[in-house]
């Protein structure tokens, strides 16, 4: 059984029964799951978690809910790749990438995803729903598909039919609303307030949320129990970043690995920045942005995790990164190039991040360094399309010869 | 009667307007502010308003034409 105790309020401290409420009565803040660490400390160990599954579930200890509720799509436990080529070239010794596109639909949504489907068929829901115009749609449709559970998927119409086709074949109701996506956003809100589905990421948010620590979790594990230096984070809502500070913090807080005093870095696109121009203003006012970004699965111009985003960067003394947009593309090609993953266009905002911080000379060149990618570059081939330049010849040897060479003394 | 949660989000040239106050006067709605932080440059409010739905629909796109951004408490749902 799952160690909660109940939810509480991030802001006035209310507590309030394990049900899927995401917002407290009384301030309208948002919930957080809260735990008996006492009762978990007394049942965890780094042996018990190595002898677990080999999944996100193995921490299901520190989760609120478990694989034994529900479904376990083999999600989580991805590579974490020492980044020795990259690593050289921006003179970092100890840097890896935490791929998390080897995950069931390719993203680190399924670690939330989860979560939210095993405590839905706690609840007795009977149908799983999102608005998402990419990684989170894929998400749920598959998570939905295993289950049982039925699948709604909202969108707005304007977008590329190929976005959604990675829900679509996993059998989900597609809802293709008509309307800005501020209006996409506001009927969502209202549809989650007024159904009785599973709104993953509305009031099913407060144990969605928890999936992201799995990451925190993992990369401590991998690195031999021991958190790293330094993360480099994308930000959407900024509650992936609030949750791997979270987890590694757990975790020395049970005693499973020694003092955190790891750095948190977040990164936005350009084109999305609004936690980093707060930062860069020296503010924990987050100004709501028109996203206009290439970057399209950071494009969250009100992050709802905007302010508890600054505090992780404050806490931990990281700091909190733009990638112009012009350099998102480079820095993916950069990280296939160097390190043979292709990540989405979220990786190519942390790389780029990655590179501004190492040309800072702020790292020491020994610093353990994590970057992590959350998303496989597959899903946003249309960024990177301008790379395809093959080289042209006739079906001729020395043509091919020819041709080759030409391309040769070009570059 | 309906009852819908809100964030208005203010700029600097706003601050001074009784918009909350004026939105409770024009239209049949009753505001309940539940936090918010104002400050120099910009403020928000999240509020609960309570009315009819017409009421409040037609309340809040008058408060958007005044120039307040109006979003979901919850943030942005609709996720990459």
């Amino acid at each position: 059984m799952p160690f909660v105790k109940s939810l509480f309020c991030r802001e006035c401290g209310r507590h309030y029964p394990v049900e899927p409420e995401h917002v407290c009565e009384f301030c309208f803040g948002p919930l957080e799951v809260g735990y008996d660490y006492d009762a978990i400390a007394g049942a965890v160990s780094r042996e018990r978690i190595i002898d677990g599954p080999l999944s996100m579930w193995r921490y299901q200890d520190l989760l609120p809910t478990t694989r034994e509720c529900g479904i376990d799509m083999g999600t989580g436990f991805t590579p974490l790749t020492r980044a020795e080529n990259l690593g050289r070239l921006l003179g970092l010794n100890c840097l890896y990438i935490k791929n998390d596109s080897t995950n069931p639909t390719f993203s680190f949504k399924d670690r939330v995803v989860s979560v939210a489907t095993n405590k839905a068929l706690e609840f007795g829901f009977e149908t799983l729903a999102c608005a998402s115009t990419g990684n989170l749609a894929g998400a749920v449709s598959a998570h939905g598909a295993k289950s049982g559970l039925d699948t709604m998927v909202f969108f707005p119409s304007d977008l590329e039919k190929g976005k959604i086709l990675g829900a679509a074949i996993y059998g989900a109701t597609l809802v293709a609303v008509d309307g800005t996506y501020d209006q996409v956003n506001r009927l969502c809100s209202e549809l989650a307030d007024n159904h009785r589905w599973a709104f993953v990421n509305v009031n099913m948010r407060p144990f969605y949320a928890e999936g992201s620590k799995t990451l925190g979790y993992e990369v401590a594990e991998q690195l031999g129990w021991r958190a790293p230096d330094r993360c480099i984070v994308p930000a959407a809502s900024g509650s992936l970043f609030t949750k791997i500070w979270k987890g590694l913090r757990e975790f020395a807080d049970l005693g499973l690995i020694g003092k955190v005093s790891t750095k948190m870095h977040l990164a936005q696109p350009e084109g999305c920045a609004p936690i980093v121009d707060a930062f860069d203003q020296d503010s924990y006012h987050v100004k709501p942005v028109r996203p206009d970004t290439v970057a399209k699965s950071l494009a969250i111009g009100n992050p709802a995790d905007g302010f508890y985003s600054l505090k992780t960067v404050a806490d931990s003394g990281g700091s909190a990164l733009v990638a112009p947009e012009e350099e998102i593309v480079d820095a993916i090609q950069l990280l296939a190039e160097t390190e043979g993953i292709f990540t989405e266009t979220a990786g190519g905002v942390v790389i780029s991040a990655l590179r501004k911080i190492a040309a800072a000379g702020i790292i020491d060149p020994d610093e353990v360094v994590v970057a992590f990618v959350t998303g496989n570059g597959l899903k946003t081939q249309e960024a990177v399309e301008r790379l395809v330049d093959p080289v042209r010849t006739e079906p001729d040897y020395e043509a091919f010869e020819t041709a080759l060479a030409a391309r040769g003394s070009r570059s | 009667m309906g009852m819908t949660r809100v964030k208005f989000t203010y700029e600097q040239e706003m601050i001074k307007r009784p918009i909350i106050f004026d939105l409770g006067r024009r239209f049949e709605i009753v505001t309940n502010i539940r936090r918010a932080d104002v400050r120099e440059d910009m403020g928000w409010v999240i509020l609960e308003l309570e009315g009819e739905e017409d009421e409040i629909r037609r309340g809040l796109d008058w408060v958007v034409q005044c120039g307040v951004r109006v979003d979901p408490i919850a943030g942005d749902v609709v996720e990459g």
